[in-house]
């Protein structure tokens, strides 16, 4: 056996109040839902977490994609697959359902979570972008009553959340989109393979003008991002070639990347304005209608 | 810890350390060889395995999460001797060449045709492209998934 993950002690809670309880009392505990990042990163990156708490048992109570009080809500504990093949998200998020469809190989979805990919807190996740243009907030458990996070809030650098001790993600929620969505993502190759880049554009349409847009970008600065400068550029205007070319500069100004192992930073500053271009495309085509 | 699991059809018990990762226990502890070990990150696909009909990396799954589920291997296909469709149909098509990734090649195919029996070409490439082979068996092992997925349906009818 080679490159083994090194030694830790292992909890596997029943109950959601077991796992606040142990999560309170244990020094430094890491969490393991579908364990995609949670064992390459043990492996290979140097993460060596000594109390690791299993979410395995919890997630029959943690893994649905419904909608109540008007919000479609993905279960933290949801498979990546599952979600990407739900009726909800297939029509009432086309574009979360083409980034999930991305995420990796069918091997990696069958037991990565929305809620891992959320709280790994890569730059590059792939859920990301698209909740950002929904407008998502997270729910969270916690002792007494969890809270409400919008998703922009919700990241605070690579790796870092939001989420305090003994607080964990419940569900991801957002209104059904109007208009139109698209994800675009540049990888190093066109299989699976981490986003060099991404961008998902949501827009609404009313007559001729464009009432409302947003972009969100991934892999590009240290966190997911809004691009809401380059949003700024779209409210009321008439789509045209002109106005593409300017929101698109506007987004790839915004972002901030840097240069890694997958490309460079200016590399990625003029993918942002291709992903930009195409994702727009897309959401003005299905916006009309198409 | 104790983990109860049923592996190819047998209920297995074993005590296994909560950081041993499922390929190591089939590979190492149940002499289960035909996952084979290569990247050990989710990469290339070729320890994969069923579990609970769904095909995951057991690189990437710590065996101590694994209580109480069903485990089908590469071994676990083979009945009374006989080669199953998916395998014949790879060996006909010539899908092998080194055949390192031919396993977990099989086990995605026998995945995707469980859950839909009349895949299209793309319906194949997508449940493929977690299986890398740097031989390029690609196109063979698409065509002899389609061939397999029509074999499987004239045993199903007859």
């Amino acid at each position: 056996m080679r490159a083994t993950v090194p030694a830790f002690d292992y909890y596997a809670p029943d109950t959601i109040p077991e796992l606040l309880n142990l999560l309170g009392r244990l020094d430094s505990p890491s969490l393991i839902a579908g364990g995609t990042d949670f064992i390459p990163a043990a492996r290979l990156k140097g993460f060596r977490p000594a109390n690791v708490v299993s979410l395995r048992n919890l997630g029959k109570e943690l893994s649905y994609v419904t909608i109540k009080d008007g919000l479609v809500r993905i279960g933290a504990l949801t498979k990546i697959i599952d979600a990407q093949r739900s009726e909800l998200v297939c029509t009432r998020a086309p574009c979360l359902h083409e980034a999930l469809s991305q995420i990796g190989s069918v091997q990696i979805r069958n037991r990565a979570t929305i809620g891992g990919n959320l709280c790994n807190a890569s730059p590059a996740a792939d859920s990301a972008p698209p909740l950002l243009v929904l407008n998502a907030s997270v729910e969270t458990i916690r002792q007494g009553t969890g809270r409400t996070i919008p998703l922009k809030d919700f990241f605070l650098g690579p790796g870092k959340t939001a989420l305090e001790k003994a607080e964990v993600l419940k569900e991801v929620a957002f209104r059904p989109q109007e208009g139109g969505s698209s994800f675009e993502k540049l990888g190093r190759t066109n299989g699976e393979d981490i986003s060099v880049a991404s961008a998902a554009v949501l827009l609404k349409i009313s007559g001729s003008k464009i009432s409302e847009g947003r972009i969100a970008l991934g892999s590009v600065a240290p966190m997911p991002m809004r691009a809401l400068q380059a949003e700024k550029m779209l409210s009321g205007k008439e789509p045209s070639a002109a106005l593409l070319d300017s929101v698109a500069s506007m987004a790839s100004d915004e972002a901030v990347p840097v240069t890694d192992v997958r490309a460079t930073a200016e590399y990625r500053k003029s993918a942002v304005k291709a992903l930009v271009r195409s994702a727009f495309a897309r959401a003005l085509e299905r916006a009309r209608g198409g | 810890m104790n983990v109860q699991m049923s592996v190819n059809g047998d209920s297995i018990s074993l005590d296994v350390p909560p950081n041993e990762v499922l390929l190591d226990t089939l590979r190492t502890r149940l002499g289960l060889t035909g996952s084979k070990d290569v990247c050990r990150t989710g990469d290339c696909g070729a320890c994969t395995v069923l579990l609970d009909g769904r095909a995951v990396n057991s690189c990437l799954v710590f065996t101590a999460e694994v209580d109480g589920s069903d485990v089908l291997t590469i071994e676990g296909l083979v009945e009374d001797d006989k080669l199953h469709p998916i395998q014949e149909a790879f060996i006909e098509e010539d899908a092998a060449h080194c055949g390192y990734c031919t396993p977990g090649m099989i086990l995605s195919a026998y995945a995707l045709l469980k859950e839909k029996p009349k895949p299209s070409r793309e319906d194949v490439q997508e449940a493929l492209a977690g299986n890398l082979c740097r031989c390029g068996t690609y196109y063979a092992a698409t065509n002899a998934v389609l061939k397999a997925s029509q074999k499987l349906r004239e045993i199903q009818s007859s």
